[in-house]
């Protein structure tokens, strides 16, 4: 890529707009994700019991079953509301850029 | 199955364990001939060979054979990735596993999902907006090409080959168990069709035997699962209670199977573990192939959208498959062996539902597509072997970028010959071999060297070549020897005395990603050259291109 095209795009303010939104964005759901993942595996490590006991008195159910399947549903949630995010927001503004710069 | 003090929390380690499970009972194992099963698998193979050979009337071009030509849609590119993941490994060992442990089977299957979000949220955008499809190409666009593609083609190939060797013996003894066939035969026949669809079809082939699979598979699944919950009027806490009091009695129903077990007990080797589950999976060459078999970023995402869908839900479903295994086998005369163990081990107590549930012409769909899931997952991995070679060896180090596209393919089908040749040789060789360390080894070199490297080009402007080959070198190396060194290989294949290992932990991940982090970081500062200057002045294009996408046009047609 030609050096006036990269300064062209790296001047233009929706770029640096593009850049910050998507970084942080991604990181956020990045840090959340691992939060609950290692959450749920810190539980398993440190205080297995807690997942051990039932969901309500006389179940066998233990509410370990709802909150691992919860981990698993939490991963397809964020998956869903990042690519929601990336295909309004992140194409639009990047679209915006392609658009004023070539 | 012995629950194995696990040595990397992969499904995939489950099939290695399962190998050897099968292995431990193989003189017990009848060789009795399933005529639905064998119908049903010779119906998919030619299904498969039929599409193969569609495929390659369409592939005709360097694109088509490694990325499908981009033109997959976000859905159909959805269930590949579903495929690559619901290995029967996946399958058959976290069924076998919740059979066993219960609870803890579903740590198995939750620390293997979260792997694709966080690959998603980091870097996929990132490199789908470079336009490259290798490893190798996304490292080499600003650092130097011969010795990075050099590394880059390393590590790919000891990934492949290790991860071939684990997926043939398990192979084998799975469908030694499954078909009566004889572990050699069972081995040379998925090498050959392994051959045959790569070669053929390339990745348009690869990727539509991995649809058609995923598809089978989660319907197959979804229908077991749903014959099971029948039998508990669709309750799973009457399922959860009759488990209990199978395990137990009715008086003092066993509740262990409801809660977290041994499987992860130190916070340390929970981390290590976590890293080289996700990291690895990041670094696999044959996953990050399949951001580049769909046009653009927006089906890109949804594939993998779709994929962690699908893979969350097969994983639930595994988990009803393992619990009513629970009820319907574990004191039912006709799946047990003669000492009251569970008929050719646990990794077969999905197998066993199956047809309990669904009869002989289920276990024989279940079984064919269980073939079938391997023979895919193992065409993956030698179609990014084999690009390995053709791509980043022969066309860029050793033809210095002056091969034309009908050599470079030629290479490439070569090479897969090889490849398949060199895995069935060593699917023998390792027959009575331990592929748990394989299979450990295969994820932690993928974590420990293409990750950090590929992480750091992306996201660092003063990575260096000498810092990447280096850093690099060293989370390979680091890697290897940990895992050598460590309770898995030092106590139990080499036999030292247990507790002796210098390395105490089974994940070496922790270690070693650090190691090639630090490495790649250090040596990158340290360099001074004029090469590491322009290296430094290269990233703003990149980087600008990372972000936009623009200027990726026109590169992508190598």
């Amino acid at each position: 890529m030609q050096q006036d095209l990269v300064h062209a795009i790296k001047s233009n303010p929706k770029y640096h707009e593009l850049v910050s939104k998507r970084s942080s964005f991604g990181w956020f759901m990045a840090i959340l994700m691992l939060v609950i993942y290692y959450g749920f595996i810190l539980i398993i490590a440190y205080a297995p019991s807690f997942l051990a006991q039932p969901v309500a008195a006389g179940w066998t159910m233990t509410i370990g079953i709802p909150i691992g399947v919860g981990v698993i549903l939490a991963a397809f949630a964020l998956t869903g509301i990042f690519i929601h995010r990336a295909n309004t927001v992140f194409d639009e503004l990047s679209n915006q850029i392609k658009e004023e710069v070539l | 199955m012995r629950l194995l003090p696990v040595t990397l929390a992969t499904p995939l380690l489950l099939l290695a364990s399962s190998a050897f499970a099968q292995q431990a009972a193989a003189p017990a194992v009848q060789k009795t001939l399933n005529i639905p099963a064998i119908v049903m698998f010779l119906t998919f193979v030619a299904v498969t060979l039929g599409i193969t050979y569609w495929a390659a009337q369409r592939t005709k071009t360097a694109k088509d054979f490694y990325a499908a030509g981009g033109s997959l849609t976000g859905l159909q590119n959805g269930f590949a990735i579903a495929g690559d993941y619901m290995s029967a490994a996946s399958f058959l060992g976290i069924a076998g596993l919740v059979y066993t442990a219960g609870f803890d089977g579903l740590i198995y299957s939750v620390g293997w999902l979260v792997g694709w979000p966080l690959i998603m949220f980091m870097i996929a955008e990132q490199l789908k907006n470079l336009g490259k499809f290798t490893f190798a190409d996304v490292v080499t666009y600003r650092l130097q090409r011969v010795p990075m593609r050099t590394l880059a083609a390393t590590g790919t190939m000891v990934v492949v080959i290790l991860y071939l060797i684990g997926q043939m013996v398990g192979a084998g003894k799975l469908i030694q168990t499954l078909f009566g066939l004889d572990y050699t035969y069972a081995v040379v026949i998925i090498g050959a069709l392994m051959i045959t669809y790569v070669m053929f079809g390339g990745m348009i082939a690869t990727s539509w035997v991995q649809i058609i699979k995923a598809g089978l598979l989660l319907g197959g699944a979804t229908l077991i699962a749903f014959l099971c919950l029948l039998q508990f009027g669709f309750s799973p806490e009457e399922m959860f209670k009759q488990a209990t009091i199978v395990r137990g009695s009715v008086d003092a129903p066993n509740l262990k199977i409801m809660g977290p077990g041994t499987l992860v007990t130190s916070p340390i080797d929970a981390i290590s573990l976590g890293m080289a589950l996700m990291f690895g999976t990041a670094g696999l060459p044959h996953i990050l192939m399949r951001f580049f078999t769909v046009p653009d970023a927006k089906q890109a995402r949804r594939s993998v959208f779709y994929a962690t869908g699908f893979i969350g839900y097969f994983y639930i479903l595994t988990f009803i498959i393992g619990f009513s295994a629970i009820v319907f086998i574990t004191k039912n005369p006709d799946y047990l062996d003669a000492a009251g163990k569970i008929l050719n081990g646990s990794n077969m107590a999905a197998i066993h539902t199956s047809g309990f549930v669904g009869g002989p012409y289920m276990l024989g769909f279940i079984s064919a597509v269980a073939f079938a899931t391997i023979l895919a997952v193992v065409s993956g991995l030698t179609l990014a072997g084999a690009s390995a070679i053709s791509h980043d060896l022969y066309a860029n180090v050793f033809a210095h970028g002056r091969a034309n596209e009908q050599q470079e393919v030629f290479v490439s089908k070569m090479s897969t010959i090889g490849l398949g040749i060199v895995a069935v040789l060593l699917g023998i060789v390792f027959e009575k071999q331990n592929i748990a360390f394989l299979v450990g080894l295969t994820f932690a070199v993928a974590a420990s060297t293409n990750f950090p490297i590929l992480f750091m080009s992306i996201f660092w402007s003063k990575l260096t070549t000498r810092g990447a080959v280096i850093g690099g070198a060293i989370g390979l190396f680091t890697a290897v020897a940990l895992v050598i060194l460590g309770p898995t290989v030092w106590e139990e294949i080499l036999g030292y005395a247990k507790g002796s290992s210098p390395y105490p932990s089974k994940y070496p991940a922790i270690i070693s990603v650090t190691a090639a982090f630090l490495g790649i970081w250090i040596f990158s500062l340290l360099d001074s050259s004029e090469q590491a200057k322009r290296e430094h002045a290269a990233y703003e294009a990149q980087d600008v291109r990372c972000q936009t996408g623009i200027g990726a046009e026109g590169a992508t047609s190598h």
